[in-house]
């Protein structure tokens, strides 16, 4: 029997997943399919079922979640930046909660605008502390102008930390769509992808489809290192601009009819990776 | 009342793909000369209260919500 030091991993079908949305969020039915295709239960819930806005019956409690997910999408419209008026309603109404949540070390997820969320909100990259009170980084307009839009390959370059990763092989490719104008990993820290690098908090790269080293149109924004996605310091909580959710079963794959080696897509190992982990 | 002029604008260095495709089209309306075309916001806030605090007022608004400052600078101007 595996030892689990003393404490059990929760059943998958006990694991229960709030996936946020506010007006403007749109990938939250592909999130919450995600998760119930790997057994968990999902819920979504508006923002202002967790800060008491809406009628008692319908209030939500975070602290009641294993996961906490970001979807894609325009989250306010995208005004002033992507992700930073749900960031800013996150910090002035729950921002506490979600970062106990975060140090009690249950998994937080964003994708595409979710990740642009999280790096707004300071839960990335986090390196100093949990949440830190302004950005530290910004996810930036598409080297290209334009908003980008298809599949691209990405390596799990994650040596162990990430639990979104824990069950995919280092160096495995994985095929996931991207779709977005706001994509690029900047920072002020001239050492930014190095600290990213010693931390093991780089999850994913693009790369070309032979696994060399990604260019555009392979790297869709012009990211520094070709990062796609990250992770904190203590790695459960990951952000990521493409989109694991779009590709749950190979039939979304946009080659599934020439290539179809199983069902499963190329998005599942994530969430599957995240439900076994949970205890 | 205040009313004042947040600016927000682009960090020197920071690529400005849509001024810089603003610059393109112009030139290809026949524009001559376009040196250079930047691209900025601007938020016009009315404040009830008196000028000197309604400019550091604007000032936190960029810290806590307008500005991302690794990517971005403001300036607040009174009217």
């Amino acid at each position: 029997m595996e030892d689990h030091g003393g404490i059990q991993p929760m059943r998958p079908e006990d694991v229960k997943v709030c996936v946020l949305t506010i007006e403007g969020t749109n990938c939250e039915d592909e999130m919450a399919d995600a998760f119930r295709a790997v057994g968990a239960q999902a819920e979504k819930v508006h923002l202002k079922q967790l800060i008491g806005k809406t009628p008692p019956e319908t209030r939500k409690d975070l602290e009641d979640y294993d996961i906490l997910a970001l979807p894609g999408g325009f989250s306010a419209g995208d005004y002033i930046r992507a992700g930073a008026i749900l960031a800013a309603r996150i910090r002035s109404s729950i921002g506490k909660e979600v970062e106990r949540f975060v140090d009690d070390g249950r998994p937080v997820l964003g994708v595409c605008n979710g990740f642009q969320i999280l790096v707004e909100l300071g839960l990335l990259p986090a390196f100093d502390e949990t949440m830190s009170k302004t950005a530290t980084a910004a996810l930036y307009t598409n080297d290209s102008g334009r908003f980008e839009c298809r599949p691209t390959v990405l390596r799990n370059d994650n040596r162990g930390k990430c639990i979104f990763t824990s069950s995919i092989e280092k160096g495995r490719t994985l095929v996931m769509p991207i779709a977005h104008a706001e994509g690029k990993l900047l920072s002020l820290d001239p050492n930014f992808v190095q600290r990213l690098e010693d931390n093991d908090q780089i999850v994913f790269r693009y790369v070309k489809e032979d696994g060399s080293k990604a260019e555009y149109p392979w790297n869709p924004n012009g990211t520094e290192s070709d990062i796609a996605g990250i992770c904190n310091p203590a790695g459960n909580v990951m952000g990521m601009m493409p989109h694991p959710e779009r590709v749950i079963t190979r039939l979304t794959h946009s080659d599934w009819t020439r290539n179809c080696r199983s069902m499963e897509g190329d998005g599942l190992p994530i969430f599957r990776s995240v439900v076994q982990k949970i205890r | 009342m205040a009313i004042i002029d947040i600016r927000i604008d682009l960090k020197k260095g920071v690529a400005d793909p849509e001024g810089s495709n603003t610059k393109k089209t112009l030139e290809s309306l026949g524009f001559k000369g376009v040196a250079d075309v930047k691209t900025a916001k601007v938020f016009e806030v009315t404040l009830d209260m008196p000028a000197e605090e309604a400019k550091k007022v604007g000032e936190e608004m960029c810290r806590k919500l307008l500005a991302n400052p690794v990517i971005q600078n403001f300036s607040v101007t009174v009217r």
